[in-house]
């Protein structure tokens, strides 16, 4: 018989903060997952601040749903978000299916693909930023970073997190593709390679930041001394 | 001023509020947004150090005497510049006003700049409103917020042709600093309300103001640095910076540091307290103790000197806003000078090493 819990929390662990690039279940946003022995789950999120954008907002719930009402054995998914100013509307647009547009009747004129589509290439700089720089401290030069295929860099989690994000957004990654490559998809040439890494490093120092900020927040504002305020 | 192992630093905090968000002045039926909104603020206030920190209900209103003490008395501050942050729709009387601000004028003119604010999307009555407001209090700044609601907008760009037309008003006026918050905000929706590049392009149609981008754009730093490398009248304004990471996370403030350094420059970053999120004096003295550490990763970053510290707690927001700065105090800065902008870098020939 199947772990269906296990299941349920692993494919939760498939979604992403979109500007973060993290898994909502490391970043603490998953306050609770509980699930009947008929197959209905039910998930409760939450995030760091009451204001944190509708629209990442909202593609969270919305991942979370479709990641859940996909396991084998869930009967039915209910996915809801706390504490945020938009609650109301991103739980129940989720809940009827009716996209981000028809959430926010007249407030929103754009579904999230674009959004989805920044923070992917994002990500996918930052990544190259991450498997770079064990290279860069070896002592390879700008020729030699240039030259580099995905096939020479060893596997690792981040390594299939880079070729996802590719992947997701048709940029080159299989195995023949350069690891430095410009946003269109080029490869980076090796007199542009010392400012490509810079650039890819700040990406990264970017998301890191906002990331390590988030997790501050939602740390005072689930303390128990904001529960004892409230 | 405040001085430290015989060294002496003007300190301009360029970003700080005197807010009301007393439960007085919550907008009935909408306490929920006035709670949510400050409550938010004292999340980022409990970044600061622990001995700091004020409790919940003291800090939903500070008095005029807590700013005394807190800006001038114990913060070490010189000059400091309010910005309006306005809010009608959840604080009756607004959350932080132009008026507001100014009654502490009455009490502490010599030290304080009172910023204005401008909206396009309220046409002629704005644009008069903006005369006014110049006329009464010299405004030589404003701080916009693109993504605030009005009616049934959602927000605007700054090259929208109405705000065009209003920045132009605003330099006409004699006004020369536009502060413009990109960052955590209110109402972002399918707007992306982090967008710089409307900054972009307003700053190379409006070579003679200068555009300070608060809180440099964060969570977006990226975007902002790649845009102001190539815009000499582009500033970093550092609050939050300091204020949020220097104490919480201060491995990524040195990153984003050196960051800056590299990108925008010691001339273009300007010191921000962001009062009363956080109180100015822990920024101030931590930033002058403040080194990059030794680590590898952090070596090709530029380091902070004396010099530099001087410039951005205060030497740089008092050029832009032509602060007197005593002569013993004074060092040169390229702040509000016409420069080229980094050419090196946009044109992909960087001297950074990989």
């Amino acid at each position: 018989m199947s772990d269906l819990p296990a299941e349920v929390w692993r494919a939760l662990g498939t979604v992403l903060d979109p500007e973060l690039d993290e898994p909502i279940t490391d970043l603490d946003f998953v306050e609770s997952c509980t699930v009947s022995p008929s197959g209905e789950v039910s998930v409760g999120l939450r995030l760091p601040t009451f204001f944190c954008a509708p629209n990442f907002s909202f593609l969270m719930v919305a991942d979370a749903y479709d990641a859940v009402a996909a396991v084998p054995g869930v009967t039915r998914a209910l996915v809801t978000l706390a504490d945020h100013h938009a609650s109301d509307e991103i739980n129940g647009g989720v809940a009827a299916h009716s996209g981000f547009v028809g959430s926010f009747e007249g407030e929103a004129v754009a579904e999230l693909d674009e959004l989805r589509h920044t923070f992917l290439s994002k990500a996918a700089l930052a990544g190259q930023d991450r498997l770079a720089r064990p290279f860069v401290e070896e002592g390879l030069g700008p020729d030699d970073l240039a030259d580099l295929t995905l096939a020479e860099v060893p596997d690792s989690m981040e390594l299939r997190r880079l070729r996802d994000r590719r992947c997701a957004i048709g940029l080159p990654y299989t195995d023949d593709a350069p690891l430095l490559i410009h946003g269109d998809g080029t490869r980076v040439e090796a007199a542009q390679v010392p400012l490509h890494l810079r650039r890819a490093r700040l990406q990264r120092v970017g998301i890191e930041t906002t990331a390590s900020t988030g997790k501050s927040l939602l740390k005072v504002r689930y303390s128990e001394e904001a529960k004892a305020r409230a | 001023m405040y001085e430290k192992d015989g060294e002496k630093y003007f300190v301009v905090d360029s970003h700080s509020h005197f807010w009301d968000a007393s439960k007085e002045n919550w907008v009935e039926g909408k306490e929920q947004f006035a709670k949510g909104w400050i409550d938010c603020f004292y999340g980022y206030h409990q970044l600061g150090p622990p001995e700091t920190h004020w409790d919940w209900d003291h800090y939903l209103k500070p008095s005029p005497e807590d700013f005394e003490r807190d800006m001038f008395v114990e913060g070490h501050v010189d000059y400091a510049i309010f910005q309006s942050t306005y809010l009608k729709e959840w604080y009756k009387d607004g959350f932080n006003t132009v008026d507001q601000n100014a009654a502490l004028l009455e009490r502490w003119g010599d030290k304080l700049i009172v910023n204005g604010r401008f909206d396009p999307r309220e046409g002629d009555a704005g644009l008069r409103q903006l005369e006014a407001d110049v006329e009464k209090y010299k405004h030589k700044g404003v701080k916009l917020y693109t993504a605030e609601w009005n009616g049934a907008s959602r927000g605007y760009k700054l090259t929208d042709p109405e705000c065009y037309e209003f920045l132009a008003a605003a330099q006409e006026l004699g006004i020369k600093n536009i502060h413009v918050h990109k960052g955590p905000t209110i109402w972002p929706l399918d707007k992306d309300a982090f967008d710089v590049a409307d900054v972009d392009h307003a700053a190379t149609d409006f070579q003679g103001l200068n555009f300070i981008v608060e809180h440099v754009g964060l969570p977006r730093i990226e975007d902002f640095c790649f845009m102001a490398v190539q815009e000499p009248n582009v500033y970093a304004g550092l609050s939050v910076v300091v204020g949020g990471l220097m104490h919480a996370r201060p491995k990524f403030f040195a990153k984003v540091m050196g960051e800056l350094l590299f990108w925008v420059g010691e001339d273009k970053m300007l010191f921000g307290g962001d009062y009363n999120i956080w109180v100015p004096k822990w920024q101030v003295e931590g930033l002058v103790d403040w080194q990059m550490p030794d680590d590898d990763q952090f070596s090709d970053y530029p380091r902070l000197t004396t010099a530099s510290k001087k410039k951005i707690l205060g030497l740089n927001a008092a050029k832009l806003y032509d602060i007197p700065v005593p002569q013993e105090l004074q060092l040169p800065t390229s702040a509000d000078e016409t420069m080229a902008p980094g050419e090196e870098l946009v044109e992909d020939r960087a001297g950074a090493q990989a």
